[in-house]
């Protein structure tokens, strides 16, 4: 194939992103500004108690109400109280509790939805809300993962016996002997704790019945159109010829959005029982205790060396709480650490032990990252502190054992293939970036004059596994679905592109950088291309937007399916143009006449002809439009080198950080822009884990964080500004040489943040401090340490 | 959410305030800009049955001088407070304060004598209001009265105003003493876990007497009493940070869940130290 990448295109261009005009001028069709004639409103009765028995439940009250139209509680509901689907049993002995979308008798989380009322306004139906009559009887919370699996613990499902949702190990190599061999062994217990995906918009979905015929709309908040449309048909039972989904402009996901919720269905089945568009937004309260929760991992790591440094083996033992219920890929989402503990780091062994536990708090599933943050937290954090044990410094460390550039491509411990990577070159340049011996000299002179300022410098040399995935391995994990994309591109009779791609944005700029690929291959002016998304409809075959995959496999798609239109057009050209095909070369979206300039004829004069069909040589269809369906090689493995440079204030535990410096290698760019603004992103996302936000619940199952003046993101103001680079070592699995970038920053940023406040405070004693790493927690962790030093 | 459904008077004076109040019986709540009113009865924890927007009262707009001192109105917004060159001549610590607060969103819309008549313990206003001896004028049925600092800020959210009147507007003594506002937080936008109000008089390198109002230290605003007794005649940092060790003095810090009482304790004794050095230069 000679895709045109090497001539002057689009390609690695930083323009500016297309679909910003519309955001920036309120122009945005959120699903909540969708406005339907005869639209009625769901307003939802959600448990205020962690674990109870439903005593009494009576909506009739709400019924007598103005303006409401029905309500339901799971009684009146009956079949169409749909189950929310999981479709990641990991094992073949995993529990999959029902989770249906109204409770039955039972509710195992607050917020848990037990009734709904329909009316004519919002406010009809949240004020009949108080006419439901409702009674609990209140079950012991179970909220301690470890107290969960012990004997004699309250059940979140009596049915099925245990708190023990499953337990997967991945043994790899012999660890015991690796750990017999070791002069040092090192094993710390870290907290990966509960996050709550706050995305800007939050989640909204209308169902329409659309007139004459028996389709139903459904256009929801979310990041899978696709995939929500094959299981509500499977959960709702209505054919999936008859549903379509739409995903209008999508306000943030973070993996928060990769979900078929309860909402959903209950609005879905709704609209079709009542033969009228239902419509629900849930508000920020609802979103904290409704959206699916993230992390949320009691992580057990030991690693083995010798006593200059040479890492021999891994354990890794999991305690992963699922909460109340199982999701979309609530019980996978360990697993998409577990290969991944072992990081960049050569070794001999590794065993990997998870057990998913049900807690009666929100479920779990994908967050930005989605089972790599943990793991590359759990890894960079124990690293440090096998160096701090050994008494090396810490790069020196991680360069001593890091697959080397030249190693490539290099199958690591736990059975992964890694393309390609430059640890070295990433961390060379990141190092000169940041003065890291500068930094190292005021951190000196602050521990010897006793400064109550202490400089901390944190280190995170990360990889991940994105670009979800080839589907035989998604098959051997038990995954039920696939991992390809699909591309359609149509060149129209006036010239113009529709790309018609199957990933769905939802703020990442897909339209932009999608555009600039077609317009590398296709030499066809970005402005001239649009790209058709999220909408079943218009864009039928796809499998969405998460995992960091969309470029990384849909941009493949779109490379193959562009390419193949050219070699449609050539086709026609040759005719046109009287020659051989193979007499044509294809510059700049003409096609030209070997060693006759004169002779050429641009792809839109092409798809004109292609249109009329009036002179096309035999046996080639009408129309110019060409489509690909990709599944990818392999996963994509972006890595970097992060490095934080942060004060620590003894006396007060705060922590200000004071210089962030990033060197990513994500592989060829699209767009440098784009990829930047993922980047910072991304480590905003992550330092917010490491001293900002955390799920806190009482012990019967309250959310305490239920607001965000309690739950704590941080803004442009409590962030330094970002120096960011990147190094560019194309992934040779991936045919545009990319690879994912939309995770990276949140993976590689966390440890570094808490590796800088360990590093500030290591000759105080202090050996680890928990996320996030609150002033009150830091003071008490320097109070503890100074404390055991006496 | 959505509140409970209200009836909205909009006044233009405040006869015509206290009268609607006065018609709204008990269940009637006063709005100015809203700020912190909305997402109480967003999330239903009110539900008054009337709202009066006093909003529009010309009277309560603005800030003026006033001899000795200069008056607020008390719906003047947190922006038109802390812009206004009057409160930076002769009340600094009231503009340093007020810049703390929230976002410049909220300061364009929230208002300093809402802010003050809510009475959050977590607010910012109160703590520079007590330290710089602040007087409030109240209007109600019976007329209108003034009430000094000390005696405004009652209990958690409850001070001198009844439920029938409404605060009209504050003095503060013009102070042109060091000030400081520390306020310390754990996102820029957040309330403070403590804040700490500072106004020192300092001579020849000396303090002559300091005034100190702290922020979320007990059910109300607070004047740490014992440091400024103890400051009297500091001239050094040590001198400082030796009377700031009795911040904490007959406080009463709550535990929550960015902070529990013995570390807000702490707090208090270490950021009084600071404030009061960015104070007076010590």
């Amino acid at each position: 194939m000679t895709a045109a990448l090497d001539t002057d295109t689009a390609l690695g261009k930083p323009i500016r992103r297309k679909e910003d005009a519309h955001l920036l001028h309120g122009q945005t069709n959120w699903t909540d500004n969708i406005q339907l004639p005869g639209t009625v409103h769901m307003a939802i009765l959600r448990s205020p108690m962690a674990h109870a028995k439903i005593t009494k439940l009576d909506v009739s009250g709400a019924l007598k109400q103005t303006g409401v139209v029905a309500a339901y509680g799971a009684k009146e509901l009956g079949e169409l109280n749909g189950g929310v689907p999981c479709v990641w049993p990991v094992t073949d002995d995993i529990k999959m509790p029902a989770f249906p979308a109204l409770a039955i008798d039972k509710v195992r989380q607050v917020g848990d939805c037990v009734a709904v009322v329909l009316a004519t306004s919002v406010a009809a139906a949240v004020d009949a809300l108080d006419a439901i009559e409702v009674s609990y009887e209140a079950l012991p919370a179970v909220t301690d993962m470890e107290a969960a699996l012990a004997s004699g613990s309250a059940l979140v499902h009596d049915e099925i016996e245990t708190n023990a949702c499953y337990v997967y190990k991945m043994p790899c190599g012999d660890y015991e002997a690796s750990r017999a061999k070791a002069d040092v062994v090192v094993a710390r217990r870290f907290i990966n704790q509960r996050l709550i995906p706050i995305f800007m918009e939050p989640r909204s979905v209308v169902a329409a019945p659309m007139g004459m015929s028996d389709e139903i709309t459904i256009w929801s908040s979310t990041q899978i159109p696709h995939v929500l449309r094959v299981l509500l048909a499977l959960v709702t039972g209505i054919p999936e010829n008859n549903l379509r989904v739409v995903a209008p402009d999508v306000g943030g996901g973070f993996g928060g959005k990769l979900q078929c919720y309860r909402e959903e269905i209950l609005v879905t089945n709704l609209a079709k029982k009542l033969g009228r568009p239902v419509k629900w937004t849930e508000t920020r309260s609802e979103n904290m205790v409704a959206t699916h929760h993230g992390r949320d991992q009691i992580q057990d790591i030991e690693i083995a060396a010798t006593k200059d440094g040479k890492i021999l083996g891994l354990k890794v033992t999991l305690l992963a709480n699922m909460g109340a219920y199982l999701q979309i890929i609530t019980p996978g989402i360990p697993l998409l650490g577990m290969f991944m503990y072992p990081a960049i780091y050569k070794m001999d062994s590794y065993d990997f032990t998870c057990t998913g536990v049900f807690t009666n708090k929100t479920p779990t599933d994908a967050y930005r990252g989605a089972g790599r943050p943990e793991a590359t937290y759990a890894i960079e954090r124990i690293i440090d502190e096998l160096a701090a044990e050994i008494g090396m410094e810490p790069m020196e460390l991680r360069k001593k054992n890091w697959i080397t550039h030249d190693e490539f491509p290099y199958t690591t411990v736990a059975g992964l293939t890694y393309d390609t990577g430059n640890y070295e070159a990433a961390t060379e340049k990141a190092l000169a970036m940041f003065d890291y011996d500068g930094l190292r000299a005021e951190q000196a002179r602050r521990r010897a004059s006793g400064d109550p300022v202490q400089l901390g410098i944190g280190i995170s040399t990360f990889t991940e596994m994105c670009g979800l995935a080839p589907s035989r391995t998604l098959g051997a994990l038990k995954y039920v679905a696939g991992g390809w994309e699909h591309c359609t591109v149509r060149a129209l009779p006036t010239g113009k592109i529709e790309v018609v791609t199957g990933t769905s944005p939802h703020g990442q700029g897909h339209e932009t950088a999608w555009s600039q690929i077609a317009s590398s291959i296709l030499g066809v002016p970005v402005e001239d291309i649009e790209v058709i998304h999220s909408d079943t409809g218009r864009s039928p075959y796809g499998m969405d937007t998460y995992g960091s995959r969309s470029l990384a496999v849909g941009g493949q798609a779109i490379k193959a399916a562009s390419e193949r239109l050219v070699e449609k057009a050539r086709v026609i050209a040759a005719h046109q143009l009287e020659c051989s095909a193979t007499d044509l070369e294809f510059v700049n979206g003409s096609f030209h006449v070997k060693g006759d300039p004169s002779k050429s004829q641009a792809l839109g004069a092409v798809a004109f002809e292609a249109f009329t069909a009036h002179n096309l040589p035999p046996g080639v269809e009408p129309t110019l439009q060409a489509e690909a369906t990709i599944d990818p090689a392999d996963f994509s493995y972006p890595h970097g080198t992060h490095l934080a440079a942060l004060e620590v204030d003894t006396e007060t535990g705060q922590v200000k950080l004071r210089k962030y410096v990033c060197v990513d290698d994500v592989g060829i760019q699209v767009n440098p822009m784009i990829v930047e603004g993922q980047v910072h992103g991304g480590v905003a996302q992550g330092i917010a884990q490491a001293l900002f936000e955390g799920a806190e619940y009482d012990e019967d199952g309250n959310l305490l964080t239920a607001s965000l003046a309690d739950y704590l993101i941080p803004s442009a103001a409590d962030l330094p500004s970002f120096d960011t680079a990147t190094t560019v070592t194309p992934s040779t699995t991936h045919p545009l040489g990319t690879k994912g970038v939309g995770e990276a920053g949140t993976i590689a940023s966390t440890p570094a943040i808490i590796n800088g406040i360990v590093d500030a405070l290591r000759h105080l004693g202090v050996t680890d401090v928990a996320m996030p790493a609150s002033p009150q927690t830091v003071w008490r962790t320097i109070q503890a340490a100074k404390a055991g030093a006496k | 959410m959505i509140p409970v459904e209200f009836d909205y008077v909009k006044v233009t004076t405040i006869d015509q305030a206290i009268a609607a109040l006065k018609s709204g019986g008990e269940d009637s709540k006063i709005i100015s800009g809203g700020q912190s009113l909305l997402p109480v009865l967003r999330l239903r924890m009110a539900d008054p049955s009337v709202l009066v927007d006093c909003g529009g009262i010309d009277e309560m707009l603005g800030v003026r001088e006033d001899g000795d001192s200069i008056t607020i109105g008390a719906a003047t917004t947190h922006h038109a407070v802390m812009s206004s060159p009057l409160v930076q001549q002769h009340a600094l610590l009231l503009a340093q304060a007020t810049a703390t607060v929230a976002d410049p969103a909220i300061r364009h819309r929230g208002t300093s004598g809402g802010a003050l008549a809510h009475a959050d313990p977590a607010g910012d206003v109160p703590a520079a209001a007590l330290a710089l001896n602040a007087s409030f004028t109240i209007a109600g049925p019976g007329g209108r009265r003034t009430v000094a600092a000390k005696d405004f800020f009652l209990d958690y959210f409850t001070t001198a105003v009844g439920p029938d009147e409404i605060l009209v507007s504050f003095s503060i003594p013009k102070c042109d003493w060091g000030s400081h506002y520390a306020k310390f937080n754990r996102t820029a936008q957040a309330w403070a876990i403590v804040g700490v109000a500072a106004v020192v008089n300092v001579e020849g390198g000396v303090i002559k007497e300091a005034r100190i109002g702290l922020t979320n230290m007990a059910p109300t605003a607070v004047r740490a009493s014992t440091v400024e007794a103890a400051l009297v005649g500091a001239s050094s940092a040590a001198d400082i940070t030796a009377a700031a060790m009795h911040a904490a003095d007959g406080t009463r810090a709550t535990s929550d869940l960015h902070a529990k009482a013995d570390y807000r304790e702490h707090l208090a004794r270490v950021i009084t130290a600071r404030a009061v050095r960015a104070a007076s230069g010590i």
